[in-house]
């Protein structure tokens, strides 16, 4: 069981290094230092929220309200910045907006017992429609340079964008979790069947409401990022980012039911997802063929695995009933 | 137990950090914004020669939108002419953010111009500064990014131009007697009509205009169906209306619907700001004799010269600059880098079917 889905991830993290390879050889103007600060700060809003989201959806669950928790911290950012609070303020209290956002979410999943999906789809719609409440239909620009140039900068103005900080940082510790401490194995065991880890000791409630909470934090941290990005606070930032966020965990080889999925997977489909969608665009491919491409190959990660397991499937059956035959 | 007091425990000092973090820092009161543009004080050299091979790009708000459409298409034949490398990029959907990973791609290419129609005039700025510190030229229509982030804006039509126009429509079409006029607007508080009609009013207090009196200003909220019912009222609170002027593309659509199907038809005129495609009918039979618009072709035609201009040194944006736009004639620089188009375009019988928007 395993070793199958070792090798899926294994998989897309060569398909991912042979990509960044061909296209840095055939496709002009990819392989560059600038390029590459600029597909660093295009992954970073899908990578960052993915780490939580990975965490989530192998517990067995979904959070699609992310990109709405973006959007709302991202008004309330632009909001308290025109009531004169200081941005070294606003920073935090947007995070732990974020959090309690995901409280929100996490009560109503694992304290009412109400479907997941269901729940973040209702304040999926719910937080983007408070961040109209608060900004409506205006935008708020003027964030201090110091502050917008630091998201878009890099490291002492040489080739390593400063964002890849927290984006390495985060991942090493979400990593870590996941992959090295019981509560990393407990998030499989939920994801597996939340019942028997029940029984056997795992506080899958408490577990799942925590997960939520990171989540929105998480969330309510690229808020931040993204409206420092853009120099710009508007209710409508990042519409759309979950389907992006969840595709890229998707094809990082993370099943959708739960239990399965590695993080350097998921990173490896963040990665891949994002040269790919720079490289045609330098090679002048059309939007729309761009959006065909990437959901071919969504369609493809979650096909071709299941296709693995039917064959290898069938093929065991056979052997047994040609040994039984014996 | 102890993960209570752990929670209660982080709770606290996230407070307490939030408090610290409260006195001093960076408000927007005391930030002083240094993100200004990355532009260089080069002087212009009216005399240089139009480069030729310029690859010039356009940006719109997004891809698959008819007006746009017809707007890059004047840029496409402007650079053929200036025997450049025409390319048109942009994302499928207008939100702020999206066309950011498309100027990226267009710095990465090394393009000479690009020609953008920000769907925020902010969250374009940093990548569109990028561009520039990379020696490309920037020129905004349509909808103007910040202005410290563009070298040149082209602007479709001023107020005054838009308002001066709607007078003399209506006065051509009144007649040599003159007579009562009304006009047919948006909502009562659009901000584009108001002014337009601020300006008409100023323009019909004017002698050449004494003929003219305006009876009514009738509100048709763009909505097609109200608009209809306004001009139907107009009709008879006013029956010896001459024209009805309205300074919106439903406005003139519905009244015209009207006028066209009742017995007003050849007594009054309907005139204003419409776009060819919904007006052709009215126009070839003869409901409306003439309206206006600014060509949006026209418009991606100017930006690809003022590009080639920027780029070729003849220009530098500043005020008072200028230059040759090909079949346009040529142009000034106005104040903050903005060129306008000039005077709309009037649409008639003769000219209706060489136009598709």
């Amino acid at each position: 069981m395993y070793k199958k889905l070792a090798s899926w991830d294994s998989i897309i993290i060569l398909l991912t290094v042979l990509v960044l390879i061909v296209a840095s050889l055939v496709v002009d103007n990819f392989g560059t230092s600038r390029n590459f600060t600029f597909m660093v700060l295009d992954l970073m809003p899908i990578i960052l929220v993915a780490l939580p989201m990975t965490f989530i959806i192998i517990t067995g669950e979904i959070d699609l309200s992310v990109a709405s928790i973006l959007g709302l911290t991202s008004s309330l950012m632009g909001w308290f910045w025109n009531h004169d609070m200081s941005i070294q303020t606003i920073i935090p209290l947007c995070v732990l907006i974020g959090a309690v956002a995901g409280v929100l979410n996490g009560f109503l999943i694992t304290g009412l017992g109400l479907p997941s999906l269901a729940v973040t789809i209702g304040t999926l719609a719910l937080y983007r429609g408070l961040a109209l409440v608060v900004l409506g239909d205006s935008a708020v620009a003027d964030f201090p340079f110091n502050f917008t140039g630091w998201v878009t900068g890099t490291l002492g103005g040489g080739s390593i964008p400063n964002v890849l900080i927290p984006i390495i940082a985060l991942a090493v510790v979400f990593g870590v979790v996941l992959h090295a401490t019981p509560v990393g194995r407990s998030l499989y065991a939920i994801g597996a069947n939340d019942q028997a880890a029940h029984f056997s000791g795992i506080r899958v409630a408490r577990t799942k409401f925590w997960l939520y909470v990171v989540s929105g934090a998480v969330s309510g941290l690229v808020g931040v990022l993204w409206t420092l990005r853009y120099s710009s606070a508007r209710a409508d930032n990042g519409a759309g980012l979950e389907l992006a966020v969840v595709a890229a965990v998707l094809l990082g080889g993370v099943s959708i039911f739960g239990g399965k999925g590695s993080l350097p997977g998921v990173l490896a489909g963040v990665v891949l997802l994002t040269a790919l969608q720079n490289a045609l665009r330098l090679e002048d491919v059309s939007g729309q063929a761009l959006n065909i491409v990437t959901g071919a190959l969504l369609v493809l990660s979650v096909l071709l695995p299941n296709i693995v397991t039917t064959v290898r499937g069938n093929w065991q059956r056979r052997r047994l009933r040609q040994s039984a035959a014996q | 137990m102890l993960r209570h007091r752990l929670a209660v425990t982080i709770s606290a000092a996230s407070i307490l950090t939030l408090a610290v973090a409260g006195c001093g820092g960076t408000t927007k009161k005391n930030s002083t914004d240094t993100g200004g543009g990355a532009q260089t004080a080069a002087s212009a050299n009216p005399n240089a020669q139009l480069k030729t091979g310029l690859k010039i790009a356009y940006l719109p708000k997004q891809l698959n939108n008819p007006y746009s459409d017809v707007e890059t298409s004047g840029g496409e034949a402007a650079v053929k002419e200036l025997q450049g490398e025409y390319k048109k990029v942009g994302p499928n959907d207008a939100s702020a953010s999206s066309q950011v990973s498309y100027i990226n791609t267009l710095i990465q290419q090394q393009q000479n111009v690009i020609v953008i129609a920000a769907n925020d005039p902010n969250a374009v700025c940093p990548s569109l500064n990028q561009a520039r510190a990379a020696k490309i030229k920037v020129v905004t229509f349509d909808s103007d990014a910040s202005k410290d982030c563009r070298d040149i804006f082209i602007n479709q039509a001023t107020t005054e131009g838009i308002g001066e126009s709607l007078a003399k429509m209506a006065l051509e079409q009144a007649g040599a007697s003159g007579g009562e006029i009304a006009v047919l607007s948006a909502t009562p508080n659009a901000t584009n009509q108001n002014s337009w009609i601020a300006v008409m009013k100023t323009e019909l207090a004017k002698p050449e205009y004494s003929k003219l009196k305006l009876v009514k200003v009738a509100y048709g909220n763009d909505d097609d169906q109200k608009s209809f019912q306004e001009a139907q009222g107009l009709m008879q609170s006013y029956p010896n209306l001459k024209v009805i002027v309205a300074p919106t593309t439903v406005g003139i659509a519905a009244a015209a619907r009207y006028i066209g199907s009742s017995s007003y038809k050849g007594k009054v005129a309907v005139t204003g700001l419409g776009l060819p495609n919904q007006m052709r009918q009215y126009v070839k039979d003869s409901t409306v004799k003439k309206f206006a618009l600014w060509n949006p072709a026209d418009i991606g035609y100017l930006a690809a010269y003022a590009g080639a201009a920027l780029s070729s040194g003849q220009i530098t944006g500043a005020e008072g600059d200028k230059f040759s736009a090909g079949k346009l004639g040529s142009y000034t620089v106005g104040k903050d880098g903005e060129i306008v188009l000039g005077p709309p375009t009037e649409f008639t019988a003769d000219n209706i079917d060489k136009f598709n928007f």
